[in-house]
């Protein structure tokens, strides 16, 4: 290649307090290219774009755009330099036209006549059509995503970052929005396409950087790659040595039957027809990239949203679909949610009130509605002691104030000694270190041999391939059926998770 | 530039000594008040602040003053701590004393130990039913309720007007836009001879110390402040958001409406169109002044009715304007909030542009 890549990376190193979100990072994107980045939740691809864009600024490392030296102090130098970016979440205001945003997003811009016409004309030039007198209110995501790119266009930008632009569009919008991405390379401009769906990069990118922890591990071009490679790439083919576990399955604790529920959050997503069966004894690993469901279905698990009929979740036999969270704990269910703080305790709140989130009920903490801070006591110190949790007394301690790996373990701790049937986690180990995420394995294991029926979520395939003994995906709110962690392996995942769920039905 | 970084953890000490230096300010910035108007500021300023705590009468004035702030306070300070915004507490205590009085008329020629327990239970009724309605319309169509319940005070002081001015007039009144005075069985007792002083300012202290138990020893306290700092894990607790909401608004509605009744069958005696003259919305600054705390509260209660003694003084020895207890009163919220603010931030001077190692 003869000219001067229109943007390149040499060596960029963004680091985090406790995190290199960035580590020696070279990208190339050619003029007309359309590029993917491709990584895995938290491998660092927002971090990367943030710098190309001008929000944050690298700590190390070279950036050029077309061969001068880059280095953008705002997100104003990098438009005038010629790069737009369309975020995943919008920036539009709902009660104003389409006009009004887009004059808003544009320094010296006015409203009026001049811009609606040259809206009309980019818009249509790009089949976007957009009408300028449109309120923003009245338009569905992928209108309001077109308003958001012909912004970009207005400003004529060489390059033009899409971050997940299809999470917000149907299938149908999706082929339009590719169409619209295809005419503007044809014309010179280059593209930065993040995704992590990777039918969607085959069939739409020149070229592809994969991110994995912050490190650029491979660049490849997705056509020559299949999906299942892709994937691989994404998440790593690090051998797992599983744990060898002499399961014996017991009786049926929990049933999820068809489970259908429509987002309630705007970017969330619908659940659709999930099923599963839980057995007394053994670990279910479900696996999946993170936006794909989870959230929804612990939700849904937990009982913070009601399900569509009562037998629709079974807990031993009895429908539970309708109780709350307290009346399934009650009934001997504990769960573990993704969030440590916010989530499972309050931050402000010392360990010995975070044992009343849970449980109140199950170790009666409670009498006549008020509360046994002697028992609460005893229980707190119970579980700081058994899992070793690294903390101050339990009355003086602030959730907040205690480090990832701690309060994870008091919260494990807090739900395990609660003796549950049936337990439910989301991310048990996320953002936990090695030490503490080997004691919640071994803590789980333990339980599952005592005969609980467990369930967990998570992203990270290593920790599923290490615990469950069966493993199932999730993908765009379908779960599959589940298999035997033994025989599945990671590219089989990994091409589930890109939403292939039928893969293994074919098998 | 100048940038707000929230302070990681705001330190104990600070969080109760902010009303104090915020106290302290007000007084500082009143004597430069009356020093602008003319004034000497020293005299005025222990007139209007030291001088009633002197006097036994302005002291149990303020005693007077301080029992419906302090009612009121407690109940507000429970929804505050769940983010649940009642502004409407003026409302509720004059529907509370429209319907308490109104009992004490219906009454009016029968003598009973029963009739001042009936009122009461009338007044909390009417509190709760004025407070019930930005409830359900926030539990089933999410309405904000500050505004519901800030705009339906104006329709229980027309309410209370339109009233006064008819069906609940004194036939024997000439006219005038008033009830007739309640008799001897409508009327609270006193606690000291000579004073105003009456048994609602003791159940005031019984409402302190129940909130007080309420929020640190039973489950809905404990729910109230789960909801408040961190909403996502009530729900994860299985604690009911909508029933929170009601029962925050029925109590503080109900507590606003006993004040109500006292303010009727107390220190005013009858019903007229002046009665809700502001407790309500004072009790607001009270809460906040206690930090939301029972005692504080009780404190922020004595030194608010002092301000309303104290702007008495001010206008009688000093012919200022009736706004100034107002001006006291928005001197002490402002201060009370800007300290507030600083120790919930650190203010950051930075320079314009990000320096490398950001």
């Amino acid at each position: 290649m003869a000219e001067a890549p229109l943007l390149s990376l040499r060596g960029v190193t963004k680091a985090y307090p406790g995190v290199v979100a960035n580590q020696d990072v070279d990208l190339t994107i050619q003029a007309g290219e359309i590029h993917a980045l491709l990584g895995e939740n938290g491998a660092g691809k927002s971090t990367l774009v943030k710098m190309i864009y001008g929000v944050v600024e690298p700590d190390t490392g070279q950036m050029a755009f077309n061969g001068k030296p880059y280095f953008p102090k705002s997100p104003n130098d990098a438009r005038a330099t010629g790069i737009g970016m369309v975020f995943q979440h919008f920036s539009l205001f709902e009660a104003m036209t389409v006009a009004e945003n887009i004059a808003l997003g544009l320094p010296g811009v006015v409203v009026g006549r001049e811009l609606s016409d040259e809206i009309i004309s980019v818009s249509e030039n790009y089949g976007l059509s957009i009408q300028p007198d449109a309120r923003i209110g009245t338009l569905s995501m992928g209108e309001r995503q077109k308003v958001e790119i012909v912004r970009c266009l207005l400003q004529q930008p060489k390059l033009l970052i899409m971050d997940e632009p299809t999470s917000v569009l149907t299938p149908q919008e999706a082929d339009k929005l590719f169409l619209t991405l295809r005419k503007l390379a044809a014309e010179g401009c280059a593209i930065l396409y993040i995704s992590h769906k990777l039918e969607e990069i085959r069939a739409l990118c020149d070229a592809a950087t994969v991110l994995r922890q912050g490190k650029v591990v491979e660049q490849c071009i997705p056509a020559d790659e299949t999906a299942a490679t892709m994937a691989q790439m994404m998440i790593g083919d690090t051998p797992v040595n599983r744990v060898a576990r002499v399961t014996r399955p017991g009786e049926v604790r929990l049933v999820v039957d068809e489970l259908s529920l429509p987002r309630i959050e705007t970017f969330g997503v619908d659940l659709t027809n999930i099923s599963l069966t839980l057995r007394s004894g053994e670990v279910l690993g479900i696996a999946g990239i993170a936006g794909n469901g989870q959230s929804e279905l612990m939700q849904a698990l937990i009982g913070e949203r009601r399900s569509p009929r009562p037998t629709t979740i079974r807990l031993m036999g009895n429908p539970v679909g309708y109780d709350g969270p307290e009346k399934r704990r009650r009934k001997r269910m504990a769960f573990i949610p993704e969030e440590r703080l916010g989530h499972g305790t309050v931050p402000v709140m010392s360990l010995l009130e975070n044992t009343f989130v849970t449980a109140r009920d199950q170790r009666k903490l409670e009498k006549a509605g008020f509360m046994n801070f002697a028992a609460a006591a005893r229980f707190a110190d119970e579980v700081i002691e058994a899992f070793r949790v690294r903390a101050g007394r339990a009355e003086n301690s602030e959730a907040g104030s205690l480090s990832g790996g701690n309060l994870q373990k008091f919260i494990v701790g807090r739900e395990i000694l609660q003796d549950p049937k049936v337990l439910i986690a989301s991310q048990p180990t996320w953002g936990v270190d090695a030490g503490a995420a080997a004691e919640i394995h071994n803590a789980l294991l333990t339980l599952a041999d005592a005969g609980t029926a467990i369930l967990v979520l998570s992203q990270d395939l290593d920790e599923l391939r290490t615990i469950s003994d069966r493993i199932a995906v999730i993908a765009g709110g379908r779960l599959s059926a589940a298999r035997p962690a033994a025989k599945i392996s990671v590219e089989e995942i990994g091409l589930m998770m890109g939403g292939e769920l039928e893969l293994e039905a074919a098998e | 530039m100048i940038k707000l970084v929230p302070r990681t953890r705001s330190s104990r000490s600070l969080v109760v000594l902010t009303p104090v230096v915020a106290i302290a300010l007000t007084v500082l910035a009143s004597a430069i008040l009356f020093a602008m108007l003319g004034k000497d500021p020293g005299p005025a300023v222990l007139a209007t602040f030291y001088r009633p705590l002197t006097d036994h009468y302005a002291l149990t004035e303020i005693l007077v003053k301080a029992t419906p702030l302090i009612l009121i306070a407690c109940g507000l300070s429970l929804g505050f701590r769940a983010n649940v915004w009642n502004i409407g507490a003026e409302g509720q205590f004059t529907m509370g004393a429209l319907c308490g009085g109104a009992v004490a008329l219906a009454f009016y020629d029968v003598q009973g130990y029963w009739l001042l327990p009936l009122m009461c239970l009338a007044g909390v009724a009417g509190g709760m039913a004025w407070a019930a309605v930005p409830a359900f319309l926030k539990t089933r169509f999410q309405t904000n309720e500050i505004l519901t319940s800030l705009m339906l005070t104006y329709v229980a002081i027309l309410l209370l007007s339109v009233l006064v001015h008819g069906p609940l007039k004194d036939p024997e009144g000439l006219n005038f836009p008033e009830s007739r005075l309640f008799h001897d069985s409508a009327i609270l007792p006193l606690l000291f001879d000579e004073t105003r002083v009456h048994i609602g300012f003791l159940i005031a202290l019984v409402v302190v110390v129940v909130t007080h138990i309420v929020l640190w020893r039973h489950i809905f306290g404990y729910q109230i402040k789960v909801q408040g700092e961190a909403d996502r894990v009530a729900r994860f607790a299985g604690f009911v958001q909508n029933r929170i909401v009601w029962r925050c608004l029925l109590i503080s509605g109900g507590l606003a409406g006993l004040a109500g009744v006292f303010e009727a069958a107390g220190p005013v005696g009858q019903l007229v169109p002046a009665l809700p003259t502001g407790y309500g919305f004072t009790a607001i600054i009270v809460a906040f002044l206690g930090r939301l705390h029972p005692v504080g509260i009780l404190f922020g209660g004595f030194v608010m009715a002092l301000t309303y003694i104290g702007g008495e003084t001010a206008q009688m020895e000093m012919q200022m304007p009736k706004a100034v207890t107002s001006v006291f009163q928005g001197l002490l919220l402002f201060f009370l909030l800007g300290i507030d603010f600083l120790v919930r931030y650190r203010v950051v001077l930075t320079t314009r542009r990000r320096s490398a190692e950001g």
